[in-house]
């Protein structure tokens, strides 16, 4: 018995298990249904959520008392009163209020923005707007294109939705007649030809019999198009968030003890990855990701949508309403930009007046120094204005206090975005979409007040390094040298070459080649090399450098990993065979004091960073094997962070 | 190719995000826990925002004094295991008066030992914003609430006027007096809830899984009797039936179902056939036509 129980149990666990394992599989879209009062907006989405059995029992028997009472659809029930959700709705008949709903077909979940049709609560519709990515606009089949219609579509479109489905409501009330749904088409066609929309679907639909909503309608035969609910299903939202520049809002800066400093924030766009290099936008500092905190573990990397904890590598000063950005795509950090506004305050907009500008996680003071139009919501025209009343369009300049990180809203509808609140009520009285930044502002990233070597590596999008090539005379140091400078150059790499020859026709002109003399030729090279790579530069140096002490001493003259040893490895009588210059030939008589090999000794290094072994191979090959030492240290380092933040 | 975050990572990142956002900007908020499982998942939200520092604000549980035991049972060891600052507050005054859900009625109780008794605490403490548990698709008035709702210093809802609420950029300015409910689980469904507690494996209040208790069926409702305050009238006895809770409260105030699920899963596939929205099993939502509303303009939660 108590076995059976257990049995059953598991299959019921496991039943479960699968069917949210396929819940899990469903994608999300989040949409709104617009368009005119009595259009039937609220009647729709209780057809879908009734169509979609989200209904309950006991909200259905609600809804029959309900609708006796308050509802306009005679013994019908009134689908509307499940979403009127307010008392005040529910006697005036009227949605003032946007009302989110949760509904799911077996490929997708939706949450429905059901927003009020009256324009004078158009900043509510606003509000359900800007989270969707997808309108139904609906359409009375026998009203078609009202005001409303299209005032909310501008503002669908301003908002950043690129997807439409026209919902031709109520043809039960035309007779199903093809003739006019063919009409309002057109008619909407033709007015949302400049709305940038990526796709308008117009369905014949009556939202209070359901016909074409989940269910197709046989009443409407010469329709053969998708359902509103297969539209709905199939639309590709795009998710191109992912793939953008790397913008990461910081929120909030996690200090609870000195030993850790993260920067929390949910990801706005692009993904990034543990030893990402990244840019603080208003600084211009550049450090390395170090760790991708959460409480569940480190990740590896992280996408758009996701709410991190960030831990640079540097101790990099950033605070709330900073931006850590892509160091190759980086954001506006401008105080001047143009930007469209909708007014959503009954006190219109006053140019010159200050209010506060709040993005994501940022706030200034904003003032709109110039009004340059109103839209007119109706046919899209410019037109001259002293100010914006409420539910208006505008496009204005806009001028903060401090300069703010931001792209333009076409690109990036989190970075793009702001709002502006009242001082003194702190009513939010409006919301920008930001269009570019202006002139004066535009463009100039600020780089951080003290240059350091990293900023001027930074700036040169390298990490300066040493490369100390050590051999005897004929080696083959300089024609290697040469070559390997040639190939970093070309890669867009800015290098120098000490060269031993040339450095002794001038800055060491006046020594010798006594041991001491030997010395400090080396000690000045080291030094040289050093402000070069302080620079940001990538140095070469090309000297025998026979003494390991001398070679020791430059590498300790460098930050740690930036001295790169480079063992020109040519055996002794492979040099003097080659003799490029007849030194070995003349020393070899006699005539040349202290030449390397002969008679001053050559102390082989230990252990160079790189060993070329040259007998047989060409200079080209040995510049391979340098190469690949790069991209070698490159991936390691990666893995050293990846391991070091735990 | 990137992973691709399913519809529970979206939530739960947008939760995070909103825990965040109030951390941020207000200068004292607190989390109003109220033990039930929505409180749980809030609060291990809350746990993985701010990780690996702990939650920088207090948990608040109003006490009506009508609570079932292991919910206090379980709240105590839930603020011992976690090592939050749990502030337990009970309006005294209503104790002094003797509200209680019999007597009283459950309109006055709830009224005076949950909401003033909510009002009392913000009001001494000054707390200018408060998590909430509450979910759009709870009930109709709440589908209509911003995740960031202000109240004013009365801490009155005006759900006719009520702030635009802009992509993910909230207003969060507040003055003296005023403050703001927050809701970070806004756009969760009951489904989702549960979804979430079984893959993060959060720990709930043992009352949600089926066993045998002591109910008594009244007002077509079936009440545990948790403790001997519970009078029983002419006519009713106690019987052993195996219930669960779907939504808990005060206890002489919330339904029990019969039920066999003992386990998450039980619970999730009862669910997934039930026809009944979760409220039913409170009483305050049918004691007239939009109360709930009404409720929250008082300043309920
Ligand atoms: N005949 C018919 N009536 C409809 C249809 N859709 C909505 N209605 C009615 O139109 C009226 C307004 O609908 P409602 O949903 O409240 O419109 P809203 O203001 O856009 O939310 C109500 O009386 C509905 O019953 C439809 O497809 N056919």
């Amino acid at each position: 018995m108590r076995h059976d129980i257990d049995n059953n149990n598991i299959a019921a666990a496991e039943s479960v298990r699968d069917y949210l394992a396929g819940q899990e599989r469903k994608s999300l879209l989040r949409f709104l249904t617009c368009g005119s009062v009595d259009d039937g907006k609220s009647t729709l989405i209780g057809r879908l959520l009734s169509d979609t059995k989200q209904i309950f029992e006991d909200q259905l028997a609600t809804l029959e008392r309900d609708s006796r009472k308050h509802g306009t659809t005679g013994d019908d029930v009134d689908f509307a009163l499940l979403v009127d959700g307010l008392e005040a709705e529910r006697e005036q008949g009227i949605t003032i209020d946007v009302a989110y709903r949760f509904f799911s077909t077996p490929t997708r979940k939706f949450i429905v923005a059901d927003t009020p049709g009256h324009e004078q609560y158009t900043r509510n519709m606003a509000t359900g707007a800007s989270t969707a990515d997808l309108a139904i606009v609906l359409v009375d089949a026998r009203q078609g294109i009202l005001a409303q219609t299209r005032r909310h579509s501008i503002i669908a479109s301003l908002l950043g939705i690129r997807h439409i489905v026209l919902a031709v409501n109520k043809i039960d009330l035309v007779d199903f007649d093809q003739a006019v749904f063919d009409t309002i088409t057109a008619d909407y066609a033709d007015f949302a030809k400049d709305l940038g929309f990526a796709s308008i679907v117009p369905v014949p639909i009556s939202a209070r019999y359901g016909d074409n909503v989940a269910r197709r309608s046989e009443r409407i035969d010469w329709y053969s198009g998708p359902t509103l609910v297969e539209q709905l299903e199939a639309v590709v939202v795009d998710d191109a968030a992912a793939e953008m520049p790397f913008r990461f809002p910081v929120q909030y800066v996690n200090r609870p003890n000195l030993d850790f400093r993260g920067f929390a924030g949910t990801i706005a766009s692009g993904s990034v990855s543990q030893g990402d290099e990244v840019v603080v936008a208003k600084s211009g500092k550049a450090s390395r990701i170090k760790r991708i905190v959460t409480q569940g573990g480190d990740l590896e990397s992280a996408v758009a949508g996701q709410a991190v904890t960030l831990v640079l590598a540097d101790e990099v000063e950033i605070s709330r309403g900073n931006m850590l950005v892509a160091p190759n795509a980086r954001p506006h950090v401008a105080d001047q930009f143009a930007a469209n506004l909708v007014w959503f305050n009954e006190h219109a907009l006053l140019p010159g007046r200050s209010y506060l500008l709040r993005t994501e996680t940022d706030q200034t003071s904003a003032t709109v120094t110039e009004l340059k139009c109103r839209i007119n919501v109706n046919n899209f025209a410019r037109e001259a204005a002293k100010s914006l009343e409420m539910n208006e369009v505008g496009i204005c300049n806009i001028s903060v206090q401090a300069p703010i990180a931001f792209d333009s809203f076409a690109d990036n509808r989190t970075s793009g975005a702001f709002i502006l609140i009242d001082r003194v009520t702190n009513a939010t009285v409006g919301a920008g979409m930001i269009v570019h930044a202006l002139r004066r502002a535009d463009n100039i990233h600020w780089q951080s007040l003290d240059v350091d070597k990293n900023e001027r590596a930074l700036a040169k999008n390298q990490r300066p390094a040493v490369f100390w090539f050590t051999g005897l005379s004929g080696s083959g140091k300089s024609t290697i040298a040469n070559l390997f400078e040639k190939k970093l150059h070309a890669s867009g790499k800015h290098t120098y070459i000490l060269d031993g020859d040339n450095v002794r026709h001038g800055l060491n002109r006046d020594l010798g080649f006594t041991d001491e003399d030997r010395v400090e030729n080396i000690r000045r090279v080291a030094e040289v090399a050093k402000l070069m790579s302080d620079a940001g530069l990538i140095v070469i140096v090309s000297f025998i450098s026979p003494f390991r002490a001398e070679r020791r001493m430059a590498r300790e003259l460098m930050p740690k990993g930036e001295f790169i040893e480079v063992f020109v490895d040519t055996p002794f009588e492979e040099c003097a065979k080659r003799d490029p210059k007849g030194l070995y030939a003349q020393a070899l008589a006699g005539k040349l004091k202290n030449f390397t090999g002969v008679d001053s000794p050559y102390e082989a290094p230990e252990s160079p960073e790189i060993h070329l072994k040259t007998l047989g191979k060409s200079p080209e090959m040995m510049v391979e094997t340098l190469d690949d030492w790069l991209r070698q240290r490159d991936s390691a380092e990666q893995q050293y962070d990846n391991g070091g933040g735990i | 190719m990137l992973a691709r975050l399913t519809h529970l990572d979206r939530l739960e990142a947008e939760a995070i995000h909103i825990f965040r956002e109030v951390a941020a900007t207000f200068s004292k908020p607190v989390m109003l826990y109220s033990v039930g499982k929505d409180s749980s998942v809030l609060m291990h939200l809350a746990m993985k925002a701010f990780y690996p520092a702990k939650p920088p604000f207090p948990f608040l549980h109003v006490d009506t004094t009508w609570k079932f035991r292991e919910m206090i049972e379980f709240r105590d060891a839930m603020a011992e295991k976690l090592g939050f600052d749990l502030i337990v507050h009970i309006n005294e005054e209503g104790v002094r008066d003797g509200i209680n859900p019999f007597d009283s009625g459950s309109n006055t109780h709830t009224h005076i030992m949950k909401t003033v008794g909510l009002r009392q605490a913000l009001d001494r403490y000054g707390f200018d914003a408060a998590f909430g548990g509450a979910r759009r698709d709870e009930e109709k008035s709440r589908a209509k609430e911003r995740i960031f709702s202000f109240r004013d210093a009365q801490h009155v809802w005006d759900p006719k006027n009520q702030r635009p609420e802009m992509w993910k950029i909230y207003n969060t300015r507040v003055a003296k007096g005023e403050s703001i409910r927050v809701f970070p689980l806004s756009n969760w469904t009951e489904l989702d809830i549960w979804q979430y507690i079984l893959q993060e494996d959060i720990p709930i209040v043992p009352l949600y899984f089926a066993k045998e208790r002591p109910v008594v069926e009244r007002d077509g409702m079936l009440i545990m009797r948790d403790d001997e305050r519970m009078a029983l009238k002419p006519g009713e006895k106690i019987d052993h039936r195996m219930v669960r809770f779907r939504t808990l409260g005060c206890y002489p105030l919330t339904g029990a179902i019969e039920s066999g699920a003992d386990t998450l899963e039980g619970i999730v596939s009862e669910m997934l056939v039930a026809r009944t929205s979760e409220r039913q099993g409170r009483l305050i939502d049918r004691d007239e036509a939009g109360s709930m509303e009404k409720k929250k303009r008082e300043g309920y939660f």
